[in-house]
């Protein structure tokens, strides 16, 4: 007699291991199938195109009912097993059906995760597991009303999609800072939210929901979030993670854990009763994705055959799998590790217009990770080259240009660019094609990628198509072009910045014409590249002896106001941590009406801006000011700029500490020395961090136990959230902290190099070893700025008030016709 | 001496040019810009960017070239030449120093304002 092999659930993992098993050993068991699902088995993962319209249910069958009979199947459709009797080796389902067995199988899968807020059983709030929901969603999409989604992971932003598809408004909200992060770099996750957007699907992130409001027939109405804010929904769909579904085994009381705990044989703690799919859980591990369950199907299938084929299956072992989002019009893929580290390299690639992003992570020069955005066609090479850990060098130079570059035997680095197309877009930035390039080089017999810069724009901006570029050049002229190994700092000299910060100290040069002396500069005067940077340097190096060279300054960092492009200036006054009060408002209404300026703006850092200045104006405008207790606000300035703040534990409901204050105290102490490029910071008093501090330089969470300091955050050309330095117990920590980090960054940093630059390139962990772990370190860093501060902390606009600098403010002379005669 | 008068206006002291720096000298036809060096030459260009129109008296002065405050093209003080890729000129006025004073030849009220 065969034995009885049943099989609680059927889904994708079980479908794929009865095909293998029927491979193996076609006739062993008698096989009988119990699926609450009143339907056969489907490709669940297509699901989303199903909603979205692209396919219809029968075009994602699997097994249709003609497959089951074939192989002698029982499937019960629609029922649900309720109960394993261990001790009698049976199963009963809901509608009163049992069946014996002499191997179990428990597959059944996953169940939403439903957040645990009010309102969460209304009518209208559904999740995204099964056709049947897709159903539902299909229904609701008719009114063509407002869909809100919770959870911008995959399923979430499918489902998204599918709605938008299906005519309705949607908004996903999202509670981390970007979207899918668990799969995406930050990087990735915006470009994905840009896309998102482009299509019109509304995203708000960090975006944490509080309640599921009803409207007067027990209907969904809106969710609000714990911000306050409220975003209305006819429809939700709820798709913030699954849990397995492990709770048949916990009820015949097998081991669990997270999901029902199986060897790497998919055997549970009972020898007759296995268990596969997003149900089980294999070296504490559970999985969400079929890559994993197909090789748990291949498993189980040979270790159910063995009396047949004699042989002991391959264990399980884990295997990072790949994410695809399936959302048409959108390639985006990523696999493994991605996170920043000190061992860990990495290649990039961006094409801003072409919507591109490629990033490999590398470890021991093997793929650990890749992030693919825009253009997924190699995830299949790198994903194998991950897989093998195979040994990337001699790949490097064109890895991320993908597989079809990889020539025979010789690699050349060229390839790649020689394969691209004279309209290939090289320099996002500045929209220049290859064919640009090449014909200037020839044309202009350009030989340096100084001069490409300067006659095509080719890499003058961001610079991150600096590579392709020099590839380019190379192609051009061949053996006539060298590339340069280190990046000198400008035309004037071959040492990079890090080498002149480095001899400035070593030999102890203490002027501008002393490093070009010593340092063999080739110009007379140096260039305005270099000039404005070795002033910062030595200004950094020696506090007090080294006296400030205006005439290497930018002109902003001359007459402390912004030149505007008609040559006119802007003026912002300094208003500590943001506050201001109504005299201050008057005083600057009234320089306003005075002067005739022509336009006040609000800034992005708390600051009112007044903008089309003349420069001869400037001096009294700054006087006028100055008498209502102004000072400069170093709008301009490369040095500390702004704290931004919220109202914190003064008014806010949510503060947990004086954010204002801190603010404030952190600019008064801050405001003076110079650093390689602009700082800005913001101390919010609670994590809704209501003044954006997570993007910023320097920025403080205020929370009950303290003052998290985050740092390294951008958002300007690049967008970058925070990363965390650490928690401090006090403000008097926090400022110390800060300082000291700022104080390492003036030290180390390249001129115009902002602080995440800055802390990528030494990495992120070096910077908490040495302000954090290091706390005889932190005191000196925080000393020596303390000691620049003596020598930097005038107010630059009364300076000029009392008459610093006349001359820049006056005409030399005036010339009237009168002199020609 | 009499030369002098006649065809050279004497405009201030070199001292009141920053070395490495310039001033700006106004006239009927628009603003001269008078540039200093680190050698202590003079020299006087339309105070008027080619490119768009920028204040080149508010550039670096580095060697014997100024650099535009707006989008850091590169002009020769002798010429009025834009250097590198970028093409286009600046009109330049004789001036000379003579005896710590600084003089503009009076060719500088003839000339046409650049473009505005
Ligand atoms: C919309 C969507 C998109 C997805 N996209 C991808 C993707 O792109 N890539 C990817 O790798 N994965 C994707 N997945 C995940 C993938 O579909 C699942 O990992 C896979 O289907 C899980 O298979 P399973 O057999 O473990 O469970 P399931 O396929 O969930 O099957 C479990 C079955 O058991 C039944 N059941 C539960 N309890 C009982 C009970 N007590 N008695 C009887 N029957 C029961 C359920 O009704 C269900 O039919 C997606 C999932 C969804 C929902
Ligand atoms: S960040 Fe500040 S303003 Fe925003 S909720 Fe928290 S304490 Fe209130
Ligand atoms: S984003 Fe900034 S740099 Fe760009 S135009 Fe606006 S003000 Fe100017
Ligand atoms: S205006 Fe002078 S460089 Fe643009």
């Amino acid at each position: 007699m065969r034995q009885k092999l049943v099989i609680i659930g059927n889904g994708m993992a079980p479908g794929r291991m009865l095909e293998h098993l029927f491979e193996l050993a076609p006739d062993l068991y008698e096989i009988t199938i119990f699926n609450a699902e009143p339907r056969v088995n489907y490709d669940r993962i297509m699901l989303s195109p199903v909603l979205s319209g692209e396919k219809t249910f029968e075009d994602i069958v699997i097994h249709g009912d003609g497959w089951y009979i074939r192989n002698g199947i029982t499937l019960y459709k629609g029922h649900r097993i309720t109960a394993i009797d261990r001790a009698a080796r049976t199963v009963t389902s809901d509608q009163g059906a049992t069946a014996a067995y002499d191997r179990l199988i428990i597959a059944t899968g996953s169940v939403p995760f439903i957040l645990p807020v009010p309102g969460a059983d209304l009518k209208g709030v559904i999740s995204y597991r099964d056709l049947d929901d897709v159903d539902a969603m299909l229904l609701a999409a008719q009114s063509r009303e407002t869909a809100v989604v919770i959870g911008g992971g995959l399923l979430g932003l499918e489902a998204a999609a599918g709605l938008k598809a299906r005519g309705m408004d949607v908004t996903v909200l999202h509670v981390m800072p970007s979207l899918m992060e668990r799969q995406l770099d930050p990087a990735a996750g915006y470009l994905l939210q840009r896309s998102l957007e482009a299509r019109g699907i509304k995203v708000m992130t960090r975006a944490k929901t509080q309640a599921l409001l009803p409207d007067a027939q027990g209907k969904v109405r809106a969710v609000a979030l714990q911000d306050g804010t409220e975003v209305p929904a006819t429809l939700v769909v709820m798709a913030a993670g699954i849990r397995p579904n492990a709770a048949l085994g916990r009820l015949a009381g097998l081991e669990v854990n997270r999901g029902i705990v199986v060897d790497a044989h998919m055997r549970s703690s009972d020898p007759s009763i296995y268990s596969l799919g997003e149900c089980a859980e294999v070296g504490g591990q559970v999985y969400g994705l079929v890559a994993p369950l197909y090789e748990m199907a291949r498993v189980l299938a040979g270790e159910l055959a063995r009396e047949v084929t004699g042989a002991e299956p391959a264990p399980f072992v884990h295997q990072d799998t790949p994410t695809k989002l399936k959302v048409t019009g959108i390639d985006l893929f990523s696999v493994g590790d991605f996170a920043d580290g000190d061992d860990r390299e990495e290649i990039v690639l961006r094409d801003a217009s072409a919507g591109i992003y490629k990033r490999l992570i590398l470890k021991d020069n093997r793929i650990i990770g890749s992030v693919l955005f825009g253009d997924t066609g190699d995830a299949a090479w790198f994903t194998d080259l991950k897989k093998k850990a195979t040994d990337v060098t001699d790949l490097r130079d064109t890895l991320i240009f993908g597989q079809a570059y990889q020539g025979g035997a010789a690699l050349d680095p060229t390839a790649a660019v020689a394969a691209l197309a004279d309209d290939a877009e090289i320099c996002g930035c500045n929209g220049v094609c290859k064919g640009t390039i090449v014909s200037a080089i020839t044309a202009k017999g350009l030989t340096t990628l100084e001069e490409v810069r300067a006659h095509t724009k080719a890499s003058a901006s961001c610079g991150s198509c600096t590579g392709l570029v020099e590839k380019v050049m190379q192609l051009t002229l061949g053996d006539r072009f060298q590339a340069q190994a280190v990046k000198p700092m400008c035309g004037c000299t071959t040492h990079s910045h890090d080498d002149v910060r480095r001899l400035i100290k070593a030999k102890q040069l203490k002027s501008i014409p002393a490093v070009m002396q010593e340092l063999g500069w080739s110009s007379s005067g140096g260039c305005a590249k270099c000039r404005p940077a070795l002033n910062y340097y030595l200004v950094a190096d020696w506090p007090g002896e080294y006296e400030d060279d205006y005439q290497s300054r930018f002109i902003n960092e001359r007459v402390h106001a912004n030149i505007q492009k008609d040559g006119t200036y802007s003026v912002v006054p300094r208003m500590w941590g943001g506050m201001t009060s109504a005299a201050e408002l008057r005083a600057i209404a009234d320089v306003v009406d005075k002067f005739a300026i022509p336009a006040v703006k609000v800034t992005g850092g708390q600051r009112i801006d007044m903008l089309g200045v003349k420069k001869e104006d400037l001096p009294a405008v700054w006087e006028d000011l100055g008498k209502a207790g102004f000072v400069s606000g170093h709008a301009y300035a490369k040095g500390l700029r702004t704290v931004k703040t919220c109202v914190g534990s003064d008014w806010c409901r949510f503060g947990t500490q004086d954010s204002t204050g801190l603010g404030i105290r952190l600019e008064k102490f801050l405001w003076g020395s110079w650093t390689p490029a602009k700082v800005k910071l913001a101390v919010s008093g609670c994590p809704r961090n209501c003044a954006e501090a997570t993007c910023k330089d320097v920025g403080v969470i205020c929370v009950d136990s303290g003052f998290e300091i985050h740092f390294a955050g951008a958002a300007g050309l690049d967008i970058k959230g925070t990363d965390v330095l650490g928690l401090v117990p006090s403000e008097d920590e926090a400022v110390e902290t800060i300082t000291a980090l700022i104080q390492m960054y003036r030290e180390q940093g390249h001129y115009l190099e902002r602080i995440y630059k800055w802390a990528k390139r030494i990495g992120h962990d070096e910077v908490r070893r040495q302000i954090m772990d290091d706390r005889d370190r932190r005191r000196a860093y925080f000393d020596r700025f303390v000691q620049s501060q003596a020598f930097a902390q005038t107010d630059p606009w009364s300076e000029r008030v009392s008459g610093k600098d006349k001359h820049e403010f006056r005409p030399m002379a005036v010339l009237g016709l009168e002199a020609a005669e | 001496m009499n030369a002098m008068t006649r065809d050279w206006i004497e405009i201030g002291l070199l001292t009141d040019i920053p070395k490495e720096g310039a001033r700006v000298v106004k006239t009927p036809a628009g603003c001269v810009a008078l540039f200093r060096t680190g050698e202590d030459e003079v020299f006087a260009l339309d105070d008027r960017c080619p490119h768009k129109g920028g204040p080149l008296s508010q550039g670096i002065v580095h060697g014997r070239f100024v650099t535009c405050p707006l989008h850091n093209w590169v002009f020769d003080l002798a010429t009025g030449l834009a250097q590198g890729a970028d093409e286009g000129a600046v009109a330049t006025t004789p001036a000379r120093v003579e005896g710590g004073r600084v003089y503009l030849a009076r060719s500088v009220l003839a000339r046409r304002a650049a473009d505005d």
